[in-house]
């Protein structure tokens, strides 16, 4: 009896104990609770933080390409300093460096240094236009005639800001004296700033301030369409064998394991692939959209039927037996009732998997797209260029001028991607059935 | 031109079998199609496959492979005068014989007069060739049609069971659209394979693989500078390492704690923000992160090293200070760091799919021993979810090892056998993109060196995928 009260304030003593002991680790418990969700926090406020700067640093660095600085120029045709026998040897860009300098009222030395200096801040593609004109009109000689165009990309990129007036002279690629000639052209109001349709109307060009997107844009586009006439149609027959036709064999299983890792193989395997066979064994032609959209296919095909066999998993099993039991054979069940049904999803993995083979690079530096491509493509088997490799092309020239238009190519490439994955949402959206 | 036509007329002459062969079906039902075995349609389009399918794969056939014949048929008696030709002129010679004759473009070679007219012979010769293949294209074709025609419309009754047929057909076709996701990879492995077998019969594998000294020109001229030739591609694996290590160290934590955090503690609004944006950092194309790495990251990293470089120098790091002053903006850190980037959202959305596949059963039980949210994560759900997280780390492993665009703009070219990540490394892909772009003759060790690392590029991923889904497949079963 005398124990009892003992070992009673022994058991509320350990209670106690026990429950101090419990409280004061919960502090240190919540707080590493805490740390935790803060880990967690951070790594997405990292992740969300270099989409932003990513993006941003594009926009910044791109933004500066939508504005163009040009300039008219009325060029007298003096007869004697054209060869009418030569008119591709006449050094058209000396005249119109000369107009420029009478413009500023000033006047050439002997050697022809300032015009030569001149010739230096416009685009040659002056010189290409008067050619035209005399070529299209050969009366036009001894007349005056105005050319207008953008400044050359150096001059363009003063006016930007991207050359400083404040650097070293010996640093800089304009000197001094040419900075106070566009001054001057600046404040005369010669020199128009506006925005820069050249750039969505013109394509590659070994000039910065003449190239623009629109090669690379529809020859993207016709490598899409290989590619969306080769890779849908065929991967949705493949999923639908797969999934609603094949007897479940180790054949099949070797195929189901071969697109799942084919998924994963790297893009630049398929490149090989596309030089090893399509180039060398079949005699496809390089660098064309043909061969892009061929090899594009290959690699956006495991996609397109990974995507098709769930949207067709996803359509019930009672679709088909309804199908079945009012007296469809399966190829109708399937084609008429659980295909139709399973399209939304269909639609949706497809627009995901080539607006994927839109971005693609890696392959199509192995088939010859990088060569460079003046104009826009005439046909599917002829040398393109896209707009992925044209980033590429751009980023490794060293003018500094092409970086912003690198910049810019790559805003136009995403706006096609967004485009593409917003259309995919859409149809997810609209046209999605849940069971 | 006549290549439409032929394909216009087949099409036509298809639709023509259909109405026949429907017409027929059905007045031997006397009109009625309840009385046939197959609906009227079926019987038209059996006739109808046989007549176009057979027909329309020869021309498919013949336009793929009629020019390499007629250029062999042409090639194979050669007139004495171009005995004195290289192998590239007589190459040319018969290229523009051949372009003579179909009125395409010249190359811009320079025939003298008796060569002129041995051209002129050849071109005539290959526009026989044309035509004569062209008219036998045609001629087997028209026999090709009335063979299908004739075999399969005097079958026709309303007995005759059209519908499995064309069934079977649609089948034929379903199973060879899944065949082609075979034959690529047959295709990948083949050409692979063969043309390293090329490489590897001038360079040993052993070489290849073990050997730390990578120059891989080779000089037109036996004394020429700076033309030793090596393969020896370990410091191109030892690069690739490098890069994929630095990448994992970014990637991985951030996308584990993002998908944690996504998973277990943010509610259905903040998922429904989060979710998208990190999938628009999964879509942004890998050019533009190359981009990013060697215009913005580069630079950035590389002043940030120098300026820290400065602060040491005259004391007691002076060396490393140094060192630090001329730290290159292409170093494997930059590559690796933005490679990692662009895994984060790989690694989060993989991991979080595994993370949900976890029982709520599990968490529940944790919760009721009164463990708080953290310690469920890191004692129950982890555990729990490793094999499938360890899966979707290899998966990314392998998807940094094959990834190119970022490290052919960021990594640089220097074969260096070296772990440090502030010095210029080059990768595997790298390396394959030098050598196959640009100029290029085909049968250089230099361009077949490429196909060599493609293969090993291929062999690596491919067991890294292959184990990474097994262990991924195997612990979704465990949960089901």
């Amino acid at each position: 009896m005398t124990d009892l009260p003992i070992t009673t304030t022994t058991a509320s003593d350990r209670a106690r104990d026990i429950r101090a002991a419990v409280e004061s680790r919960l502090k240190t418990r919540h707080a590493s609770e805490r740390r935790f969700k803060l880990y967690g926090q951070l790594a997405i406020a990292i992740a969300l933080s270099f989409l932003v700067v990513l993006l941003g640093r594009i926009v910044t660095q791109g933004a500066s390409t939508f504005v163009v600085h040009s300039i008219s120029v009325q060029v007298p045709l003096d007869p004697a300093r054209i060869d009418q026998t030569a008119l591709e040897g006449v050094n058209y860009d000396i005249m119109v460096a000369d107009a420029v300098l009478a413009k500023l009222g000033e006047k050439d030395d002997d050697y022809g240094t300032k015009s030569e200096a001149i010739k230096d801040l416009m685009s040659p593609d002056f010189g290409f236009q008067l050619l035209n004109m005399i070529k299209a009109d050969s009366s036009l000689i001894g007349k005056t005639v105005t050319v207008s165009g953008p400044l050359r990309a150096n001059a363009d990129l003063y006016f930007k800001g991207e050359i400083k007036r404040s650097s070293p002279e010996e640093e800089r690629t304009l000197s001094n004296q040419q900075l106070d000639w566009l001054d001057a052209l600046k404040s005369s109001g010669a020199v128009k700033t506006g925005f820069n349709f050249g750039f969505f109307t013109k394509s590659d060009s070994t000039e910065p301030e003449q190239a623009g997107v629109l090669g690379a844009v529809v020859g993207s586009a016709m490598m899409l369409l290989v590619t969306a006439f080769l890779a849908v149609p065929i991967g949705v027959m493949a999923a639908v064998y797969l999934e609603e036709f094949a007897p479940k064999n180790s054949w099949t299983d070797v195929i189901e394991v071969n697109i799942n890792n084919l998924a994963a193989v790297p893009s630049i395997v398929y490149g090989l692939l596309g030089l090893g066979l399509f180039i060398n064994t079949l005699g496809v032609p390089r660098s064309s959209p043909l061969l892009g959209g061929l090899v594009l296919a290959l690699m956006a095909l495991p996609t397109v039927i990974i995507a098709t066999r769930s949207s067709l998993k996803a359509v019930p099993p009672s679709i088909r037996e309804a199908a079945l039991g009012v007296g469809a054979s399966r190829t109708q069940a399937v084609f008429h009732h659980v295909l139709p049904l399973a399209m939304p999803g269909v639609m949706t993995g497809s627009i995901l998997a080539l607006a994927h083979a839109l971005g693609e690079t890696a392959p199509l530096l192995m088939i010859g797209m990088v060569s460079f491509v003046p104009g826009v493509p005439h046909g599917f088997d002829q040398a393109a260029t896209v707009l992925p490799v044209q980033v590429f092309i751009w980023e490794n020239a060293s003018e500094r001028a092409f970086h912003e238009r690198t910049a810019a190519a790559i805003m136009v490439l995403l706006v096609f991607m967004i485009l593409m994955n917003a259309v995919a949402i859409i149809v997810r959206r609209r046209f999605e059935r849940r069971w | 031109m006549l290549t439409w036509i032929a394909i216009l007329v087949l099409a036509a002459l298809s639709g023509l079998a259909f109405l026949m062969g429907r017409r027929k079906a059905l007045a031997s039902a006397g009109g009625s199609p309840a009385k046939m075995h197959s609906l009227p349609g079926y019987y038209g389009t059996y006739v109808a496959l046989w007549v176009g399918v057979p027909a329309a794969l020869l021309l498919f056939v013949s336009i793929m492979f009629g020019g390499r014949l007629e250029h062999a048929l042409l090639t194979a008696n050669q007139p004495p005068i171009l005995h004195q030709l290289s192998a590239e002129q007589k190459e040319l010679f018969f290229q523009d014989a051949q372009a003579l004759a179909e009125g395409r473009q010249l190359s811009e070679a320079v025939y003298e007069p008796n060569m002129k007219v041995a051209l002129d012979a050849k071109a005539s010769e290959a526009k026989g060739y044309v035509n004569a293949f062209k008219q036998g294209t045609f001629a087997l074709m028209g026999v090709l049609v009335l063979a299908g025609f004739l075999a399969t419309f005097p079958r026709l009754n309303k007995d005759f069971r059209a519908r499995n047929r064309v069934e079977g057909w649609v089948d034929g076709l379903l199973m060879a659209c899944s065949i082609v996701a075979v034959v690529t990879t047959l295709g990948i492995i083949l050409s692979l394979v063969w043309e390293s077998l090329r490489f590897f019969s001038s360079v040993s594998p052993a070489e290849f693989l073990l050997g730390t000294h990578w120059s891989p020109q080779i000089g037109m001229r036996d004394d020429q500078v700076g033309s030793s030739g090596g393969f020896g591609a370990l410091p191109l694996f030892a690069g690739t390492f490098l890069v994929m290590m630095i990448a994992m160290c970014v990637a991985g934590p951030v996308g584990l704690f993002s998908a944690i955090y996504l998973s277990e503690y943010a509610g259905p609004k903040a998922r429904a923000v989060f979710k998208p944006l990190l999938e628009i950092l999964a879509g942004v194309p890998t050019v533009v992160y190359g981009f990013f790495a060697a215009l913005t990251v580069g630079p950035i990293f590389r002043q940030g090293f120098n300026s820290l470089g400065g602060l040491f120098l005259g004391g007691p790091l002076n060396e490393l200070g140094l060192y630090l002053g001329q730290v290159q903006n292409q170093m494997a850190l930059v590559a690796g760091v933005v490679m990692g980037i662009m895994l984060i959202p790989f690694v989060s959305s993989l991991s979080d799919d595994i993370i949900n596949s976890v029982p709520q059963a599990l968490r529940d039980g944790s919760y009721a021993m009164g463990a708080t949210k953290s310690e469920t994560v890191k004692k129950v759900v982890l555990p729990a979810a490793l094999p499938g997280i360890a899966g979707a780390f290899l998966l990314a492993i392998s998807r940094a090892i094959g990834e190119t665009m970022i490290v052919t703009m960021a990594a640089g070219l220097q074969a260096k056998l070296t772990l440090n990540p502030l010095e210029t490394v080059t990768t595997v892909t790298v390396q394959i993109v030098t050598l196959l772009t640009g100029d290029q003759e085909f049968d250089s060790p230099k361009t077949l060196a490429a196909f060599g690392l493609g293969l090993t590029l291929f062999a690596v991923t491919l067991v890294l995928n292959i184990v990474a889904l097994r262990i991924v497949q195997k612990y979704r079963e465990q949960y089901d």
